[in-house]
């Protein structure tokens, strides 16, 4: 059974010596990373890192990859797309690492030299821009003081008293020469505090323009877009010149020298004109230069990340290893999965034959360490094996419950997701990432539920067939009923029966019933019957009853192969045994019942028979655990279902009692025996060697706290077996009531999925003409939204946990430890995934 | 009190088939035993969930109670 390479056990595992010489160590470290199938020991966990041998390398890497991400900031930054050729690039030679360093020393100098010219041109052109806009803007604030168009806008004013008019702009002109003005450049959102602040602070006695910059600038030092204001403010004396340019300053407004006169202004702005132009070409000139370093970084720069970061993580690795001082070279522990010694051995040849030096030397130790556990997966039985992990990983080399829960899971899954409809929908999503399996996985996300539903997508499949498979034998599909082979109930009725409102059909009725049953999965009269729900609830109770139990006995099974591969005949007998006659001699009896019930009552038959002398077999049931006998029911009817049936019961509870007192006593007992029977011998022994008087008093003291040991050891024995008895006992009961949640999710769904129908598609569908028409267009929109949004995401999310529950619980209490811990192993693969993952956080 | 022997004699052998004779046919591979008990599982769980339907139906205790705007509806549109 547990062949090599094989799911239902985990890999044997071997714990390894390696002498490396310390020139061919980090080569063969890197074929080792490579082959991915190595985990080694840390040998100092007591060292810190910076006291490391290696801590000098790590940190170079660290530096190098703080230049890599700076190098990658911009990149982005650019917008240049980075070329992924999905090449792999093997770790470089440690003397390689210099021209790295040197490669990345270079082009992160150049890159900041380019970047902060770049920002002084930019905050040179901001500066003009700025001044520019101050010269245009104001020149219209002085046009507007010479020819005002916003005084009195009246018709009658300004034409017919010019002389007014005049006079005013006389005054202003007039008073403009001694008046003072600041003008500058101010972001826009803080006009408004701007302003206030000059009102209060200046009682009122300074006048301020605004005018708005039409297009943003750009900030240098964030290289965002705002938008700003030039403003000018004018004034009078010194003493408001000071608190002025005080509140510009507290503003952080840049305040520009602009001339008085008209003539000086015109030749700052040409001036400003040639500056701006020249500036923008050397700007541009700069722009290209990066951009062309950026590009050339480009095609290059995952190539060098992943060189980096196979070049730590080996460093890294070369950290857990002890140095072997005489013989000049490290010795590393590993674990190593035993079929894979012999690639192992090669990779490590390759690596010493790169370095030319003497080969490594790999030592199998023997170890009384329990090892990690490994399951080889592949694709498909991945996503079913980290459903197991997730609960606990398992013990070395104990079942793995995952090959089984493949076929499970999805099964008692679809038992409670049984529809058609929802099945094929959920089986297409799934269908469809299995199909795009490759170009879907080469995107990589960061969408955490995408990405757990894509590596759930055989799960998703496989449920979604299942639920089909369920769905066509509940007869469901949204709610509704095939009718493929011809409903065996025939609503043949006389038309004076019709006026009643309720009209049953008689299963005894020759005319009315088939007298055999629909060939497929459930009748589709039941779908349309008032009493489907009765129905449903006792066939969905039963089956959840008889699947359940089915489950917990194959997971009692399982617990066999366990107690047989380790060796441990005494919990064959004192626990495996009395737990599955436990559990057969209650559960298993109740669905034999089950069987018994649906094979031997019915109508149209003998009366005793007859359906109003079919017992409840919960009753039946309660009446068995409480021993009670039963009284008869009448004439016709007897309350036993078949003869001998009290005492049958009585014998099954009686042996099932006994089970108790044997899980919890037969195992703490049998090795209290053996330990006495040990003690007896070392005592035996002890004085037979002994000559000296007080030497067999030391050896009589030391077997007796030897005994005080063990004495100390059965009690813990006695507990940890009480618990598990106790764990056991009431575990069985209650899991089996637990199974009834597989009755009531799918009960749930089926309600569910009806009222869906019934409350929204069937408005459309009842509407009648031509409205009819476009109303059901339009609610069935609403419908299928709703049920793809509530009935199969939510609905099946929540069976999903139920299920999950089922497994880890219900079914692996019976025999799975699950206290393992896993083999990580030390691969450049997984390595550079998480580096990937790792990197756009930071 | 009737059983009609085709139903359950087509479905046993399809599923038999799946979960008896597949398995044993098998050729050889990596995965072999894996895809055995897959199929195995699968066989037993699906023949045994067809069963437990079929049986709850053999022997009705009950007839469908209908609503007699049903029962007529049913009358026109099945014959």
């Amino acid at each position: 059974m547990a062949t090599m390479g094989s799911l239902f056990r985990s890999e044997e595992m071997a714990l390894c010596q390696l002498f490396l010489q310390s020139e061919s160590a980090y080569t063969c470290v890197s074929e080792l990373g490579e082959l991915g199938l190595v985990q080694f020991r840390d040998l100092n966990p007591d060292v810190n890192a910076f006291q490391r041998k290696f801590v000098n390398e790590v940190r170079r890497c660290d530096e190098m990859e703080r230049k890599l991400r700076y190098l990658e900031r911009e990149i982005r930054k650019d917008g240049i797309p980075v070329l992924d050729t999905g090449e792999n690039p093997e770790a470089p030679m440690p003397r390689e690492m210099i021209d790295l360093e040197v490669k990345f020393e270079k082009l992160e100098n150049e890159l900041k030299e380019v970047n902060s010219n770049a920002e002084a041109l930019k905050r040179n052109y901001l500066e003009l821009t700025e001044l520019k806009h101050i010269l245009k803007k104001t020149q219209v604030f002085f046009d507007e003081a010479m020819y005002p168009p916003n005084l009195p806008y009246d018709q009658d004013v300004y034409f017919d008293d010019d002389e007014q008019v005049n006079l005013l702009t006389d005054t202003s002109l007039h008073q403009l020469k001694h008046i003072g003005f600041v003008a500058g450049v101010i972001l826009r959102e803080r006009i408004p505090a701007f302003e206030r602040m000059l009102w209060r602070a200046c009682r009122g006695n300074v006048f301020l323009r605004q005018a708005e910059i039409p297009e943003p600038l750009e900030d240098p030092a964030t290289g965002e877009q705002v938008y700003k204001s030039v403003f000018i403010i004018f004034f009078q004396g010194d003493h408001l010149k000071m608190r002025v340019k005080k509140i510009c300053e507290g503003f952080r407004a840049t305040m520009y020298p602009c001339p008085e006169a008209p003539a000086d202004r015109r030749e700052m702005a040409m001036g400003v004109k040639t500056r701006l132009d020249d500036l923008n070409t050397v700007l541009s000139q700069t722009q290209d230069h990066r951009h062309r370093v950026l590009v050339s970084a480009a095609r290059d720069i995952r190539a060098w990340m992943m060189k980096v970061w196979k070049i730590k993580s080996i460093y890294h690795t070369l950290n857990m290893f002890n140095l072997d001082v005489i013989q000049n070279g490290l010795i590393a522990e590993c674990w190593i999965p035993v079929a894979n010694l012999e690639d192992v051995q090669l990779a490590l040849r390759r690596g010493t034959e790169k370095s030319g030096s003497l080969p490594a030397i790999l030592n199998r130790l023997s170890t009384q360490e329990s090892p990690p556990t490994f399951h080889r997966t592949n694709k498909f039985t991945k996503a079913f094996q980290t459903l197991i992990d997730s609960y606990g990983v398992a013990n070395y080399r104990e079942i793995n419950p995952a090959p089984y829960t493949i076929i499970t899971f999805p099964f008692l899954f679809a038992i409670m997701f049984g529809d058609l409809g929802h099945g094929i929908i959920m089986a297409l999503f799934g269908a469809w990432m299995v199909w795009r399996e490759k170009p879907l996985s080469a995107k990589k996300t960061d969408n955490e539920i995408w990405n757990i539903f894509f590596g759930g997508r055989y799960i998703i499949l496989l449920m979604g067939v299942f639920s089909m498979y369920t769905g066509l034998i509940y007869n469901d599909i949204f709610s509704k009923a095939f009718n493929l082979f011809g409903s065996s109930w025939h609503p043949v009725f006389n038309d004076s029966a019709l006026m009643s409102k309720e009209l049953a059909l008689d299963p005894a009725n020759k005319a009315q019933y088939d007298q055999y049953p629909y060939p497929f999965g459930l009748d589709p009269m039941w779908q349309i019957s008032n009493n489907k729900i009765n129905f449903y609830n006792s066939y969905k109770m039963k089956i959840s009853i008889i699947f359940g139990v089915i489950h917990m006995l194959f997971g009692v099974i399982l617990s066999v192969w366990n107690h047989r591969f380790f060796n441990r005949p005494m919990s064959i007998y004192c626990e495996f045994i009395p737990q599955l006659l436990f559990l057969c001699c209650l559960f298993l009896y109740l669905v034999l019942l089950v069987f018994h019930k649906w094979t031997w009552y019915g109508a149209g038959g003998d009366p005793s028979v007859s359906p109003s002398c079919a017992p409840s077999i919960l009753i039946t049931f309660i009446n068995m655990v409480l021993v009670k006998p039963y009284e008869e029911a009448g004439p016709v009817c007897s309350y036993y279902m078949f003869a001998g049936q009290f005492g049958l019961q009585r014998f099954l509870f009686i042996v099932a009692l006994i089970c108790v007192p044997w899980m919890l006593c037969a195992k703490p007992f049998l090795l209290h025996r053996m330990h006495k029977q040990r003690t007896i011998m070392m005592q035996a022994n002890g004085g037979e060697g002994v000559v000296e008087e007080g030497g067999g008093d030391a050896a009589a003291a030391a077997a007796a706290a030897v005994a005080t040991a063990e004495e100390h050891d059965m009690g813990e024995v006695m507990i940890h077996q009480g618990i598990h008895t106790i764990e056991y006992v009431l575990g069985s009961v209650s899991h089996t009531a637990s199974y009834l949640r597989l009755w009531a999710l799918s009960l749930a769904h089926a309600q569910l999925s009806e009222v869906l129908w019934q409350m929204v598609l069937r408005i459309g569908l009842t509407t009648s003409g031509l409205a009819g028409g476009f109303l059901t267009y339009a609610i069935f929109a609403v419908w299928a939204f709703l049920t793809v949004a509530i009935l199969v995401l939510m609905e099946g999310l929540s069976a999903f946990l139920h299920t999950l529950r089922l497994h880890w619980v219900e079914f692996q209490s019976k025999f799975y430890g699950g206290t393992g811990y896993a083999f990580v192993p030390f691969a450049f693969e997984t390595i550079l995934d998480q580096a990937e993952n790792a990197g756009p956080e930071q | 009190m009737a059983a009609s022997a085709i139903p359950i004699i087509l479905m046993t052998l399809f599923w038999g088939l799946v979960g008896i004779v597949l398995p044993i046919v098998l050729p050889k591979g990596p995965n072999k035993s894996l895809t055995q008990c897959v199929l195995i599982i699968t066989a037993v769980s699906c023949w045994l969930f067809w069963l437990c339907c079929y049986m709850h139906q053999m022997n009705p205790l009950v007839g469908p109670t209908l609503h007699n705007t049903t029962v007529v509806a049913l009358r026109k549109l099945w014959g």
